[in-house]
C-alpha cells in the first residue's frame, strides 16, 4: 500500500443482518485509491451485500462507511461518488444504448454539449462507437457488459463496483473482457472494486484480494502473497488446490524443523525467514511444487507410492498419488520437452517429492 | 419489483386506498345487524334481519339458485378456458387462432345487453329450429354463464402459460411419457394456480351477472342478482345486508382455507 | 383441446351474434316474436324482407348518438378514476415487501369476490339522504342539509370507479411486479431522486400496462347498464339504457339489435388501435 496516499475507501466494523441472519460481521478495509480490489468467497459470505453497502443500496446496520475521507453514513446510493455495474447489467430497456449511457447525466443535469461530450468519450473508451443508436434487446451479452460499464464510467465515479463481471460472459470471451477491464482501469485510473466466486479471475485482475468467508474478511492481500502465504487453512484451500497434512513439528532450529504429520510422515521444512516453529499445526503443499520420480535420489523428503489416476490437458498433467495410509496427494505439472513420449504410467510405484522450502506453513 | 424501503407515501396509499375498498362492505355488516324499523335509530345489534332473512323463502331461494349456476357452470368455464390458454399460450400458431382469440374477446368487450340477447335469440331459435324447449330454465344460464366465463380463465391460463419455459413437458416426453399423460401430469399441475384463480374468478362471473340472467331466467329461476336489482328499485332492504354479510363470511371463510391449505401443502413440500 | 373451445365459443357465441346482426335487419311486425320473417314463402315465391330501417334510425334520431356520447364521457371518467386510483394501490403494493405484497393483494381483490350488485347496493346505503355518510356530516355540523349525492352523475362515477377498479388494478399490478428491481436500483445508483427514477423508468416501463388495464375498463364501461340505472338519473341515460328499453319496453327487437351491434362495432375500434401495446386478450407483452 502506498504511505502517503489516503484509502479511497475505509471500512470499519461494518455489520448487516437482514431479518435475524447475520450477513456480514465486523467487516472492516480499507482499499488504495487507483487499485483494482477483489471481493473473493462463495455464495453466501456476504460480498454482495458488502458491495451494495458500498454503493449505499443497503444501510449497514452497524459501522462505518468512508469514501474518500467522507463519512457516508446518511448519504444516499443517488448522492455518493460510486457506480456499480450490475451482474445482470440492469440496461434500461426503453432507452437506446445513448440513452442509457446519458441516463447518469441527465440525471445530474448536465447540457446536451457536455453530455455528448462525454458519452463520445465513454463509447470510445468501451468499443461502442457505432452502437448508439441500438437498443439493449439487439445487442450481444458483451456488448451489453461494455453498455452498462460506459454508463458507469461516464459519470467519473471515485470507485467503480463490479458485480460478477464475468458471470453472464461466454469462456471464451472472459480472458479478453478481463485484459480490457485491466487496460481501462489503467488508462483512467479509477479504483475498481469486484465481487467474484471465481478465485483465478480474482487472481488475474486484482491488485489485492479480500477473502470472504461467512460475512468476514478472512485475508486482505496481494494474490501472490495469499496464495504463498496463505494465512488460514481456510484460505490456503479456498485458492487453488493444496495437499493439508496436520501435524506439528519435533525438533527444530531457527530456521528449519522435522515435521512430523498425524499419519507418522515426517517433513523437513526450510523457510528462510525465522518462524516460531512451535506454533506450527499444519504444512500444506501445492500440487505445482510437488515432484514425481521413479527414483528418490532426486526428490527431498521422497514419499514412496503408487499412481493412481493420471489427467493430460495438453499443457498439464495432473497425477494423484496414493502413499501410505490411503493418502492421496495431488500433483500437477507442466509437460516439457516432447509430450509425446510417455512418462509414468497409472500403476507405477513412484516417489512423491515434497521440496522442503515450499511449504505452506499453517499454524492452526 | 424488489421492495423499495417503505416511504411515507406507500402507507398512505394503502391506507386511503383499502379504506375506499372496504367501506361499503363494512356498512354492509354494520347495518345487517341494525335493529327494527329503520337505518336511524332502532335497536343495535339486533339479529332482527337474519330472522326475516331465514324466513323469507323467495331471497334464499334465490341465493341458493345463484350458488348452483355458479358451481354448474363454472367447471365448463374453466375446462374450455383452460384449454384455449394453454393452446394459446404454448402454440404460436394453429388453424383458427386469430378465431378463437377473437371470440374470447367478445365477451370481455362487447355490452352485456348484447350478448344477453344473443344467447336468447339463440336459444329461442334453436326451440323453434328443433323443438327442445329448455324452456327459461337453469340450463341456458348454466351454458350462457359458462361461455362468459371461459374467456377469463383463458386470459389467466394464457398469461401464466406464455411466458413459462416449456423444458419441463420437453423433459417429459424424453422419458417416453405420451402427450396425454404429459399434459396430465405436468402441463395442469403448473398452470393449476391459474386454473383455480380462474375458476374462482368465472364463479364470481356468474354470481355477479344480472344482465343476461334478465334475459334468460324466468319466474321460476330468478338468481341473487335479479331479486337485488328488483328490490333495489324499491328501497333499502336491509336483509340484503344480511344475506350479503353472511356470502362474504362465505367467501372470506374458503379464501382462508384455501390459503391456508396452499401454504400448507407447501410447507409440507419442504418449499 | 384446440377443437372444444373453438366449437363451443362459434355455436355459442358466434352463432347467436350473427342471428342478432341479422335480426337488425328484420322488419318489425305485429307479432310474437315481434318481428317479420326475413325470409317468406308466400304463392310459391321466396322473397326476402330485410331492411335498414333500424340503423337509418339511428342515424336520424339524435337520441341514440347523444346516449353513446354519454357512454363515452362516462367511461372515460371512470377509467381515469380508476388509474387516478388504482396505479397508486397498484404500485404501493408491488413495493411493499414481498411477504406483504401476496396479503395485500388478497386484501385488495378480496371485496370483490362478493357479488357486485351487493356492492353497488351498498353505495346506495352510504351514499343516499338518510345514510351514514350524510349522518357524520350533520352531527359534525358540517352541513346543514343532506347532500343530495345518490342519483347523481357523481354517484354513477363513484361506483363505476368502485366496480370497475379490480379490472385495473390486477393487470396493472402483474406488469409492474414484472419489472426488474434492479433497474430502479442502478438508477439511484447513477444518480437519479426517487422521483426522478420514478418519471424515468417505473413510468415508461408500466406504460403498457396501465394502457391495457386502461382499455380493460373503458371498453365494458361504455355499454354498462346496471349501474346508471341503479344510481343515476334520467340525465345520465346512456347506451346501455336505451338497449335495455327498447329490448324490453318498446320491443323493437331489430332497432335495439342495430343498436347493439352498431355499440359493439364502435367499441372494437379502439380496441383495435391499442393492440400494438397489449396482447391479445389484454395480456401485456413482455
Amino acid at each position: 500500500m502506498t504511505g502517503t496516499d489516503p484509502p479511497i475507501l475505509e471500512l470499519t466494523d461494518v455489520s448487516k443482518s437482514f431479518g435475524r441472519t447475520p450477513v456480514l460481521q465486523d467487516v472492516s478495509l480499507a482499499v488504495p485509491r487507483g487499485s483494482i480490489v477483489a471481493l473473493l468467497g462463495a455464495s453466501g459470505s456476504g460480498k454482495t451485500t458488502l458491495l451494495q453497502i458500498i454503493a449505499g443500496l443497503h444501510d449497514p446496520d452497524g459501522g462505518c462507511v468512508k469514501i474518500g475521507g467522507r463519512d457516508m453514513g446518511s448519504v444516499p446510493a443517488f448522492e455518493r461518488p460510486v457506480n456499480m455495474m450490475f451482474q445482470s447489467y440492469a440496461l434500461f430497456p426503453h432507452l437506446s444504448v445513448l440513452g442509457n449511457i446519458e441516463y447518469g447525466l441527465r440525471a445530474r443535469g448536465l447540457d446536451r454539449a457536455e453530455r455528448r461530450r462525454l458519452v463520445a468519450w465513454a463509447l470510445e473508451l468501451t468499443r461502442l462507437v457505432d452502437l448508439g443508436g441500438r437498443r439493449p434487446d439487439q445487442l450481444s451479452g458483451g456488448q451489453r457488459q461494455r453498455v452498462a460499464l460506459a454508463r458507469c464510467l461516464v459519470m467519473k465515479p471515485a470507485i467503480l463496483l463490479l458485480d460478477e463481471p464475468m458471470a453472464a460472459l461466454d469462456r471464451s470471451l472472459r480472458a479478453q473482457v478481463q485484459r480490457e477491464l485491466i487496460a481501462i482501469q489503467r488508462a483512467i485510473g479509477t479504483t475498481f472494486i469486484l465481487v467474484t466466486h471465481d478465485q483465478e479471475e480474482a487472481m488475474a485482475m486484482s491488485d489485492y484480494i479480500a477473502v470472504m468467508d461467512k460475512g468476514r474478511i478472512v485475508q486482505f492481500d496481494k494474490p501472490r502473497t495469499l496464495y504463498e502465504r496463505p494465512r488460514s487453512r481456510f484460505v490456503a484451500s479456498f485458492l487453488g488446490s493444496i495437499n493439508l497434512f496436520d501435524g506439528a513439528c519435533q525438533a527444530s532450529g531457527a530456521r528449519q524443523c522435522r515435521f512430523t504429520t498425524h499419519e507418522g510422515l515426517e517433513i523437513l521444512l526450510e523457510r528462510n525467514e525465522p518462524i516460531n516453529w512451535e506454533l506450527v499445526g499444519a504444512v500444506g503443499f501445492r500440487p505445482e511444487k510437488i515432484l514425481i520420480s521413479r527414483k528418490q535420489t532426486s526428490l527431498e523428503n521422497p514419499i514412496p507410492g503408487v499412481i493412481e489416476q493420471i489427467t493430460y490437458t495438453g499443457s498439464l498433467t495432473h497425477t494423484t498419488v496414493r502413499i501410505a495410509t490411503d493418502r492421496r496427494l495431488h500433483a500437477t505439472s507442466m509437460n516439457f520437452g516432447d509430450g509425446a513420449v510417455d512418462g509414468p504410467a497409472q500403476g507405477d510405484a513412484v516417489f512423491v517429492g515434497l521440496p522442503s522450502g515450499a511449504g505452506v506453513i499453517l499454524t492452526e | 419489483m424488489t421492495s423499495v424501503e417503505q416511504r411515507p407515501w406507500q402507507t398512505l396509499t394503502l391506507v386511503l386506498g383499502f379504506a375506499f375498498l372496504y367501506l361499503p362492505i363494512a356498512w354492509v355488516i354494520v347495518f345487517s345487524f341494525s335493529g327494527y324499523v329503520t337505518d336511524s335509530g332502532g335497536s343495535f345489534p339486533s339479529v332482527h334481519w337474519y330472522r326475516l332473512l331465514w324466513k323469507d323463502d323467495e331471497l334464499v331461494n334465490a341465493a341458493w339458485r345463484s350458488l348452483q349456476l355458479a358451481a354448474w357452470s363454472s367447471p365448463f368455464a374453466v375446462v374450455i378456458g383452460t384449454f384455449a390458454g394453454i393452446a394459446l399460450g404454448r402454440l404460436e400458431r394453429f388453424p383458427g387462432r386469430g378465431l378463437l382469440l377473437a371470440l374470447l374477446a367478445v365477451p370481455i368487450f362487447a355490452p352485456e345487453i348484447l350478448l344477453g340477447f344473443s344467447f336468447l335469440m339463440l336459444f329461442a331459435g334453436l326451440e323453434s329450429l328443433t323443438g327442445w324447449k329448455p324452456g327459461k330454465g337453469m340450463w341456458t344460464l348454466v351454458i350462457a354463464h359458462a361461455t362468459l366465463g371461459a374467456p377469463m380463465v383463458a386470459s389467466i391460463v394464457f398469461a401464466r402459460t406464455l411466458g413459462r419455459d416449456h423444458s419441463l413437458e420437453a423433459a417429459a416426453r424424453d422419458l417416453g411419457a405420451r402427450p396425454l399423460r404429459v399434459f396430465v401430469t405436468v402441463t395442469m399441475p403448473l398452470a393449476l394456480p391459474a386454473i383455480l384463480s380462474g375458476w374462482l374468478l368465472a364463479m364470481t362471473l356468474s354470481f355477479d351477472d344480472v344482465v343476461t340472467s334478465s334475459f334468460l331466467a324466468g319466474p321460476e329461476t330468478t338468481t341473487l342478482p335479479m331479486a337485488i336489482f328488483s328490490s333495489l328499485r324499491v328501497g333499502i332492504n336491509p336483509e340484503i345486508n344480511a344475506i350479503g354479510s353472511l356470502m362474504l363470511a362465505g367467501v372470506a371463510a374458503i379464501f382462508t382455507l384455501a390459503v391456508l391449505g396452499v401454504s400448507l401443502g407447501n410447507r409440507a413440500r419442504g418449499a | 383441446m384446440i377443437a372444444i373451445p373453438l366449437v363451443w365459443l362459434v355455436a355459442l357465441l358466434a352463432v347467436p351474434l350473427v342471428l342478432v346482426a341479422l335480426l337488425s335487419i328484420h322488419q318489425i311486425a305485429d307479432a310474437i316474436p315481434p318481428i317479420a320473417p326475413l325470409i317468406s314463402h308466400s304463392g310459391g315465391h321466396l322473397s326476402v324482407q330485410a331492411s335498414v330501417r333500424a340503423y337509418r334510425m339511428l342515424e336520424s334520431d339524435a337520441l341514440y348518438r347523444s346516449a353513446f356520447f354519454s357512454a363515452l364521457i362516462n367511461a372515460a371518467f371512470t377509467t381515469i378514476g380508476c388509474v387516478l386510483i388504482g396505479f397508486p394501490l397498484a404500485l404501493a403494493i408491488a413495493q411493499a415487501p414481498r411477504k406483504r405484497r401476496n396479503w395485500y393483494l388478497f386484501l385488495a381483490v378480496l371485496p370483490f369476490w362478493t357479488s357486485f350488485l351487493l356492492r353497488a347496493y351498498a353505495w346506495i346505503g352510504l351514499i343516499r339522504d338518510s345514510g351514514p355518510i350524510n349522518s357524520v356530516l350533520l352531527s359534525l355540523g358540517l352541513i346543514h342539509r343532506p347532500i343530495a349525492m345518490l342519483f347523481t352523475p357523481g354517484a354513477v362515477w363513484l361506483v363505476m370507479v368502485y366496480s370497475y377498479l379490480p379490472f385495473f388494478v390486477l393487470p396493472m399490478y402483474a406488469v409492474l411486479e414484472s419489472l426488474p428491481g434492479e433497474l430502479l436500483a442502478a438508477a439511484a445508483d447513477l444518480g437519479a431522486r426517487p422521483f426522478y427514477a420514478f418519471r424515468t423508468v417505473t413510468v415508461p416501463l408500466a406504460l403498457p400496462g396501465l394502457i391495457s388495464g386502461a382499455v380493460l375498463v373503458f371498453i365494458p364501461a361504455v355499454g354498462e347498464y346496471v349501474i346508471p340505472e341503479l344510481v343515476g338519473n334520467s340525465s345520465t341515460i346512456m347506451i346501455g339504457g336505451i338497449l335495455w328499453d327498447e329490448f324490453f319496453q318498446n320491443r323493437d327487437w331489430p332497432l335495439a339489435s342495430a343498436i347493439a351491434i352498431a355499440t359493439f362495432l364502435l367499441l372494437m375500434i379502439p380496441a383495435y388501435v391499442v393492440r400494438r401495446w397489449i396482447g391479445p386478450l389484454g395480456v401485456v407483452k413482455q
